[in-house]
């Protein structure tokens, strides 16, 4: 028997039912969603059956729209099939979407609803994506709670069987999805009650099979397709009524009673509420609040929103009503009125209730906070005279008056219910110890209990926030907790206090947790000012505990989850003390146990050394710091970094107003040097005495703050005293100029990538390098000096510099820098060698992943400019789309190019010919050429600037397009080998001049790891917890096939020079150029710091062989293929057992293993093989015949 | 007919050639082979105490890096939490010989310290071993730990784990002891019913271009088989334990003078990973050819037979080679 209280979050509840009730299940990762998929496979690995004994097959596709369409395809042949998805994934489910429902196929999808990318993508929760697809015919049915999204998985499966109309059951992203909340489980023996076999038997009598011909799919004309199209009407007007039935079924065996419209509230309510999703919960608590305070008002929950039920609408609105405000989760730009509110307005005439005043309003959009306050303001909005119409509520919109004022104060927050807030670094486990945390509350007491948690938007050195809520009484409240309503704060990194004003969560009394390096008898003069008079002036009880210690003690390295886990049951008295510490226990015997017992006991020896070194602190009763929080940039930071990114630094980005925000998503350049972080504990030391000047530190570094310069002597006149330098050994720039490695102290990770890769070593200790790792803290002020020096020294000029040899290709300074990338990221040092090469005339079109994650993250981004101004134009479209969208930037180059030309030659007489000709003839092959072009350009410029003809205002416009310019299209392996990969080929066939780079990771990086056509043999990954069973897809080989596109296949880290050499061939290259790199990701499980030797053994064992291909050797009478590496001379396992993706196939099932790994080898030595063969081919001239390079 | 039966911690074996720790032994499907080919107990590879602990931590270490972070990724790996690892794997692969073998299975357990580790002992006795070596490897660096506190430290090890288990307990031990005898008498004491002369270690070497370490080991050749050979010679009869050589016994004349030196088996390795399996088999022949013509009626009777109790000249074994040469002379009458 199952049990039947479980803590679980939205994704797990949902995807748990529609598990058991499924038979295919075809999935594709996008967050918020990626996690139902990620179960769903798990599960089935596992061998989990469904509620019929049968284990669901699941199907990982190349695409949301694959997906849909294998999802048809299950369908139309009788199984019960489900997909997950949310946002963009979704609205590539449309096409199918309309079929499916017009073929009147019973089908589940579950969406974990999310915002659409507009003016920026957003990955958190709104539902602007189900609203794009309710004109397809699907019933869309929304739960606004976790035990909702388990139940209503349910509800869709029984309604949609009963219907033939297919169900959306949808929940709001994260907010539902992520939060961790306490449910009734449904057991299997309730849904067998549920679920009515006749029916599915039904459903498969429908499919197609040879035994029954039909047709299916017909092309209709004007003369029936109308009336074809009116025929399914009775199905959907039956429908409100079967899902009714449906929800009463689930209510007889659950007890558990659902309405299609959940009306709560005064019974004689004059002011009412309409909403859907989470929001309802809110509003439910706010009525709830307001009507005991005598407010005559409530709030209708429409659960079903397609088929809109006029008649359930009307008979569950009660007569009493006067005014209705619509809050839609959702934004339709042009339209009267967001969707529900244009519905309801609808409905209200049409039901003979039209006296009702009705007014609609946007809310949530983006995850974007729905507080009590908020429905407060919402309802005494209607108590206006002239309530205000098309509303906002939750911002400050000043630019066209629709926000809505909310008394921040207002709060309905239980007193018996605990609230405690926690700020944790990713790294240090506090999330995963609170998940654990609010489990063992929620399942080992009577508590009621939430989790809900906040991450912020780096990948690297990020802060964590936890919001943890039990009592006794059910919590209906998914929102954040608010300032002053904590009873418990902690604070898992001292330097957060620094930086962030987290105090203002505690209410007076509560308990103040700090993990502090400092003793209780010392801490408090090392706090900043204002963290001592909130711990005053709101009488918390503050504990420290040095968790750092006690971790290290145990072994725990830097993470101290399961100590402040232990100190917080410690003090907090959530549980008495004894049993806490054994709840925790059992929890890291459950957590852990598999992981073997090592992990167990070092857990246990932290629970064990916690408490001895947990102490309160005696608070004095006086302020006695002098320093203040620091401010998150400085103040010589443009006004917009000052006043809106700094804003967002803060976690104050909620405050800012409508008119402080671009119109259309265009931001400034060159702002991610503003945010200072200091997230590494260590950092690179130069040692001038032993450097060679090489560069190899410099290109390797994935963050861009380790460089180099040579620069002329005399601006060491006015060095720091602790600035290094050296006379340069530059043979172009020898004497007179000085040399210096310089790190950006306050930028670095730690990652040692730039140590690793110094080839020197001290022939006196040859541990030690030209770069060595030192603690960061005592060199921080001095190096933040000598950066801020070496920054204003000026780089040489670009056309001075030939940069085909590492050393001269990094004295070009990188305008990609200090990304959010995880530390040791192995895609970004690609990303950044492309800014220092082209970055002063490229065009990006970046795909949708890591790349544009920590490419246009806000709120500071690394892309920048150089002393000219000039720097990568960078914009992310879609995932799916990448190439065609850089495509298009290339086409309206060649095209501005033509029309410029065009003009000129019109404009010939005037503008002179031996002028016009140098401008249209200009070689432009290096940096020289293109900026004697530039010069040109602007003296066109100058020469038609007073000029009133037409033509020569148009030549002005589009002169630029004379000048050179270098079209990147960047993505990662999930675009380039799957979801993109049809348009990638198109592109590369089109023949035109862009350049590709695939920064290949071997699996969908950014959204948690999920396999790819990537990903090799033997690996797991997420959606191949079974380690994949198919080759590698080889991309580069499939470019090679059309003969006129460059192909490079390259390892930084293996050679670095041939990285280079592919990067200058491609771009020089005047046609289609694809660069597929390898890239080490986190994904993978080994030590980034030792991802160069670990590139090296990719390659001596065959997985990574590197080559060249370029079309124009084959016009030379020379084989256009150029293998750079050596056969592989170490097994593919020496190379794949570094890692634990392919390790822990070992440990989960290593006959699999063995015999994959066999394989692997096999792939390994074929693909050498195949390509020598292709190496060896004659192109006249006798050249071929095995060629290898020597790069 | 000649009898090649020897007896080794209690064991019947059905001859002195005994398939110590190798990759050839780690699979149910080699080991039957080996078997087979006529090799009379085997020797698993070894369950390393850091092993045990590092593959642990390291699988912990990637599940959670990056993990619960970042809102677009909870992880970066799946978590299938179904993990064979050490000692499961080891123990799983114990009961997996012994059911495909009919000769005995030694366990072997790796580690130098006390503590909760040393339960592995018994749990591969319940895994159906037939009896356990325990390898004492240990490299001390620290100039202020003295040779009595690493004595003691595993002459402690050893009792813990022959406490813990039923199955009788073989040692094996490295040459690097300042008084063997004193050291394995202790050891024996402590409750070894075996001594397995000795252990060989990785050596480092360095790489000259590169500047860096290199690690490698190299298989054993018959010249090692001296040390173990001598030592063997001089400890039997002063000790009531079974010896066991192992490092350079290759061939059948090694394993005869394995035997002679008082050793109850021959352990071998690195010419079954050279030859592989069917080199047994030859030696075997060999073996029984060689007791044939010089009518030795078992292997038992030449256990020993030269022993420094049990030849002429037992000062032979105490000294170094070119004093054997310089005092080659006797006092004529």
């Amino acid at each position: 028997m199952d049990k039947p209280i479980i803590m679980v979050d939205g994704n797990e509840a949902t995807a748990s039912v529609a598990h058991r009730l499924s038979e295919v299940i075809a999935i594709y990762p996008i967050t918020p969603s990626s996690a139902m998929g990620e179960f769903a496979d798990e599960w089935s690995a596992k061998g989990k059956p469904n509620l019929w004994g049968t284990i669901p097959l699941v199907i990982e596709m190349q695409s949301e729209g694959g997906a849909a369409g294998t999802v048809h395809g299950a369908l139309q042949t009788g199984a019960l099939t489900t997909t997950f998805t949310a946002s963009q994934g979704l609205l590539l489910m449309i096409p199918n979407m309309y079929k499916i429902a017009g073929e009147l196929t019973s089908a589940v999808f579950h969406v974990a609803a999310r915002s659409i990318a507009a003016q920026g993508l957003s990955i958190f929760g709104d539902h602007q994506d189900v609203m794009a697809v309710r004109q397809t015919g699907w019933a869309l049915l929304a739960s606004g709670s976790v035990q909702e999204a388990h139940d209503f998985a349910a509800i869709a499966q029984m309604s949609t069987l009963k219907t033939r109309v297919p169900f959306l059951h949808f929940f709001d992203g994260f907010r539902t999805s992520h939060e961790v909340a306490k449910i009734f489980h449904l057991a299997d023996d309730e849904l067998r009650l549920l679920l009515d076999g006749e029916l599915i038997r039904a459903h498969r009598a429908r499919a197609l099979t040879p035994e029954r011909p039909v047709l299916r799919g017909t092309a209709q004309n004007p003369d029936v397709y109308f009336q074809a199209r009116e025929t399914v009407n009775p199905f959907y007007a039956a429908t409100p009524a079967s899902v009714q039935e449906m929800m009463d079924r689930f209510a007889q065996v659950t007890g558990r009673q659902y309405h299609l419209f959940d009306y709560v509230g005064h019974p004689e309510a004059e002011r009412v509420v309409i909403l859907m999703g989470s929001g309802g919960e809110t509003a439910e608590a706010a009525v709830n609040h307001l009507v005991g305070k005598g407010e005559k008002v409530g709030v209708l929950r429409a659960r079903l929103y397609r088929p809109f039920s006029m008649e359930h609408f009307i008979e569950a609105l009660p007569q009493s009503v006067q005014r209705i405000a619509v809050l839609d989760r959702t934004k339709e730009p042009g339209a009267l009125g967001e969707p529900l509110y244009l519905d309801i307005v609808n409905a209200l005439v049409e039901g003979r209730r039209s006296k009702v005043k009705v007014i609609g309003g946007r809310y949530g959009l983006s995850s974007k906070e729905f507080t009590p306050a908020m429905v407060k303001a919402t309802l005494d909005e209607l108590t206006q005279a002239e309530p205000k119409n098309h509303f906002t509520v939750g911002i400050h919109d000043d630019v066209s008056n629709t926000s809505l004022e909310y008394d921040k104060n207002f709060s309905i927050e239980d007193e018996q219910t605990i609230r405690c807030v926690f700020f944790g670094l990713g790294s240090d486990g506090t999330v995963g110890a609170n998940k654990n945390s609010i489990k063992i509350i929620g399942e080992e007491t009577a508590n009621y209990a939430q989790g809900y948690f906040v991450y912020d938007s780096k990948k690297s050195g990020q802060m964590t926030t936890s919001h943890l809520r039990f009592g006794p009484k059910p919590i209906q409240a998914p929102y954040l907790i608010e300032a002053n309503q904590a009873n418990f704060v902690a604070c898992h990194q001292f330097n957060f206090l620094e930086r962030f004003d987290m105090l203002k969560y505690a209410k007076e009394g509560a308990v103040f947790l700090l993990n502090s390096l400092f003793g209780a008898d010392e801490v408090w003069d090392h706090l900043p000012s204002e963290a001592q008079k909130d711990i005053i002036a709101k009488k918390l009880k503050f504990h420290v505990i040095n968790g750092y210690g006690v971790a290290e003690k145990a072994g725990m390295g830097q993470r101290v989850n399961t100590i402040m886990q232990t100190a917080f049951f410690a003090i907090s008295g959530a549980l008495p003390r004894e049993q806490a510490i054994a709840e925790i226990k059992r929890a890291i015997e459950k957590t852990y146990g598999k992981r073997g017992e090592a992990v167990v006991k070092k857990n246990y020896e932290a629970v064990d050394r916690t408490l001895e070194n947990l102490h309160e602190v005696k608070v004095p009763a006086a302020i006695t710091s002098e320093a203040a929080r620091r401010s998150p940039v400085p103040n010589e930071a443009p006004e917009f970094v000052r006043n809106v990114l700094g804003r967002m630094i803060q976690f104050e980005g909620d405050d800012i107003p409508v008119s402080a925000l671009p119109i259309d998503g265009t931001y400034p350049l060159a702002t991610s040097q503003w945010e200072k972080r200091n997230i590494a504990l260590e950092i690179p030391v130069w040692d001038e005495k032993l450097c060679i000047q090489c560069g190899k530190c410099v290109i390797v570094c994935p963050h861009a703050v380790i460089r180099h310069k040579v620069y002329s002597e005399v601006a060491l006149a006015k060095a720091p005293e602790t600035f290094k330098h050296m006379p340069s050994k530059f043979r172009e720039f020898s004497a007179g100029y000085a040399y210096t490695v310089q790190v950006a102290p306050e930028d670095c990770t730690g990652c040692t990538l730039c140590v690793e890769a110094c080839p020197v070593k001290d022939k006196t200790q040859v541990g030690r390098r030209a770069i060595n790792m030192e603690s960061q803290p005592p060199l921080r002020e001095a190096e933040a000096v000598n950066w801020d020096f070496f920054m204003k020294i000026p780089d040489l000029d670009r056309k001075l510099i030939n940069p085909s040899t590492i050393k001269n290709s990094q004295l070009l300074r990188p305008l990609f820098e200090f990304s959010g990338a995880c530390a040791g990221c192995g895609e970004t040092p690609y990303v950044k060698l492309v800014s220092q090469l082209f970055g002063d005339r490229a065009v990006i079109a970046n795909a949708t992943g890591c790349s544009s994650i920590y490419g246009g993250n806000l709120p500071t981004t690394p892309w920048s400019v150089d002393a000219n101004g000039r720097g990568p134009a960078w914009s992310n479209s879609l995932f799916e789309d990448n190439a065609e969208f850089g495509l298009g930037m290339r086409l309206t180059l060649d095209k501005q190019n033509e029309y410029a030309r065009e003009i000129l030659r019109a404009l010939e007489g005037e503008l002179g010919k031996e002028f016009v000709e140098a401008l249209l003839n200009a070689n432009q092959d290096d940096d020289q050429g293109i900026e004697a072009q530039r010069e040109r350009v602007t003296e066109l410029k100058n020469k038609l600037s007073a000029s009133n003809d037409s033509q020569a205002k148009e030549l002005i416009s589009v002169a630029d397009a004379l000048v050179k310019k270098s079209v990147w299209i960047i993505g990662g392996d999930g675009w380039a080998y799957d979801i993109g990969y049809g348009g990638l080929d198109h592109v590369m066939a089109s023949g035109r001049n862009v350049n590709i780079l695939v920064l290949d990771t071997e699996v969908y990086s950014n959204t948690g790891g999920q396999a790819s056509k990537a990903t090799p043999r033997a690996a797991v990954a997420k959606f191949a917890m079974g380690g994949k069973n198919m080759p590698k897809k080889d991309l580069g080989l499939l470019a090679m096939s059309y003969g006129y596109v460059y192909v490079a296949k390259i390892a930084m880290g293996a050679n670095d020079q041939q990285t280079l050499k592919a990067f200058l061939e491609a771009e020089a290259y005047d046609g289609p150029s694809i660069i597929i790199a390898y890239s080490p990701c986190i994904a993978h499980g080994y030590d980034m710091a030792r991802s160069l030797d670990q590139t090296k053994l990719a390659v001596q064992s065959g997985h990574w062989s590197l080559y060249r291909y370029d079309p124009r050797l084959a016009g030379q009478g020379e084989n256009p293929l150029v293998i750079e590496s050596k056969e592989p001379s170490v097994p593919f396992s020496q190379y794949a057992y570094n890692e634990t993706r392919y390790k822990m196939l070992t440990q989960m099932d290593e006959e699999r293993a063995e015999e994959l790994m066999r394989d692997a080898q096999k792939d390994a030595k074929s693909r050498w093989a195949l390509y020598q063969q292709m190496a060896a081919m004659y192109f006249g001239n006798g050249a071929g015949a095995g060629k290898q390079g020597n790069t | 007919m000649t009898d090649l039966s020897t007896t080794y911690l209690g064991l019947n074996l059905r001859n002195p050639l005994v398939a110590s720790a190798s990759p050839l032994s780690q699979k149910a499907d080699r080991a039957k082979k080996l078997e087979e080919a006529g090799i009379s107990a085997i020797v698993m590879y070894s369950l390393f105490e850091e092993q045990i602990i590092h593959e642990s931590l390291e699988l912990d270490h990637y599940l959670n890096r990056g993990s619960n972070s970042f809102a677009e990724a909870v992880s970066y790996l799946p978590d299938g939490g179904m993990y064979g690892i050490s000692p499961e794997k080891y123990l799983n692969h114990v009961a997996g010989l012994k059911k495909a073998l009919t000769i005995p299975v030694i366990g072997s357990l790796n580690g130098v310290s006390k503590g909760g580790w040393t339960d592995y002992a018994r749990r591969i006795e319940d895994a159906g071993a037939d009896a356990l070596e325990l390898n004492m490897y240990y490299i001390p660096t620290d100039i202020n730990i003295t040779s009595s506190d690493i004595e003691d430290m595993q002459v402690d090890l050893v009792a813990e784990v022959k406490s813990a288990i039923k199955i009788p307990l073989a040692v094996k031990i490295s040459p690097f002891v300042t008084s063997i005898p004193n050291f394995t008498k202790r050891l024996v004491e402590a409750g070894a019913d075996g001594l397995v002369l000795f252990n060989r270690f990785y050596q480092p070497d360095f790489d000259l271009n590169e500047l860096e370490i290199l690690h490698s080991l190299d298989l054993s050749t018959s010249s090692e088989l001296r040390l173990p050979l001598r030592w063997i010679s001089i400890l039997h009869g002063k000790l009531d334990v079974d010896f066991a050589l192992t490092s350079g016994a290759h061939t059948y004349t090694d394993a005869l003078k394995a035997m002679m030196a008082g050793a109850k088996v021959a352990m071998m390795a690195s010419n079954l990973l050279q030859f592989g399996e069917g080199t047994i088999a030859s030696i075997l022949i060999l073996l029984e050819a060689w007791m044939k013509e010089r009518e030795y009626e078992s292997i038992r009777q030449m256990q020993g037979s030269m022993s420094q109790k049990s030849v002429r000249e037992p000062e032979a074994f105490e000294r170094a080679n070119y004093m054997k040469v310089l005092n080659n002379y006797r006092s004529l009458p």
